[in-house]
């Protein structure tokens, strides 16, 4: 486990990876294992998020801070990368429309990218389909809110 | 019948070991791997729910899960000894959409509807049945299990 609380498969030859609950034995579940990787850049103005490994009860401030320091160096125009979340569950939920309202209330939007079933699953479940912007890649979300503005 | 059960510290960190023994055992008790993600999804809505519950009002006190093969059912009861009120259970009986979509995304906190997570529990297991009692909440949860493996 490094200093940042994340967790890896790999050496120093071999990069660390995800691993999805299914493919670990009882050994790597509770050290071995990236839980949530974080990264971001600006393209065309747009803050891009990108998001890998999951996000629940434990993770999802770690999300949460992120978003919320976005928004304060004046981020409004947000475009979350589900595309390598292997778990989301309603504390991650309440992270997004968090987002979410942060951005609105500054005239911004945030979509997310998400093309997994399993993820977009319970969107559809708790009806915020209706509330974000969802793409199939993170240029046709930039190419959106550039349409948008 | 076959049982697992399992106890833990009511910890953030520990709800991701809690769905991951349960996806086992649900797999193990032949689950139809298409059900699984939502056997995990459940599971760790149910867990959560109790952990935040547990870290407000006990937290000494460890969650427990109870994980059963009933032959044609398999059987997830997560149980907290919190007590809790009415709202914090509503969820289940409205549906997710019963919040109103429109609400959560109102106001300014990142604060999801009490009852929410059990909302999501209701969308995703087969069966749902949620008991409150004063002495806390048991959210069983079911689905179809096939013969199991070996």
């Amino acid at each position: 486990m490094n200093a940042a609380g994340d967790h890896a498969i790999g050496s120093a030859s071999e990069p660390p990876r995800l691993v999805r609950d299914d493919e670990m034995t009882p050994c790597m579940a509770l050290e071995d294992f990236v839980d949530l990787k974080l990264g971001h850049y600006n393209k065309d103005g747009i803050e891009v998020v990108d998001v890998e490994g999951e996000i629940d009860v434990y993770t999802a401030p770690r999300l949460r801070e992120l978003l919320i320091d976005l928004v304060n160096k004046n981020n409004y125009q947000l475009v979350v990368n589900m595309e390598k979340v292997e778990f989301l569950d309603s504390t991650g939920l309440g992270v997004l429309v968090g987002g979410l309202k942060r951005v609105r209330a500054h005239d911004g939007s945030l979509d997310l990218v998400c093309t997994q079933e399993r993820i977009l699953k319970i969107f559809r479940i708790t009806g915020l389909t209706k509330v974000f912007g969802i793409h199939e890649t993170v240029d046709g979300a930039i190419e959106a809110k550039k349409l948008e503005k | 019948m076959a049982t697992v059960e399992v106890t833990f510290t009511p910890l953030p960190a520990h709800v991701r070991t809690a769905r991951l023994v349960a996806t086992a055992v649900a797999r193990r008790s032949g689950v139809d791997e298409a059900l699984l993600d939502e056997v995990r999804l459940a599971v760790g809505e149910a867990c959560s729910r109790a952990v935040e519950a547990h870290r407000r009002h006990c937290p000494a006190e460890p969650v427990k899960i109870e994980m059963t093969d009933q032959g044609e059912r398999f059987v997830v009861v997560v149980s907290d000894q919190a007590p809790t009120s009415n709202a914090a259970v509503g969820g289940a009986a409205t549906g997710p959409n019963g919040h109103g979509v429109a609400s959560l995304v109102q106001g300014t906190d990142d604060a999801i509807p009490a009852g929410f997570g059990l909302a999501v529990i209701s969308g995703l297991a087969d069966e749902v049945h949620v008991s409150s009692t004063s002495s806390g909440v048991s959210v069983r949860m079911s689905w179809p299990s096939a013969t199991p493996v070996g």
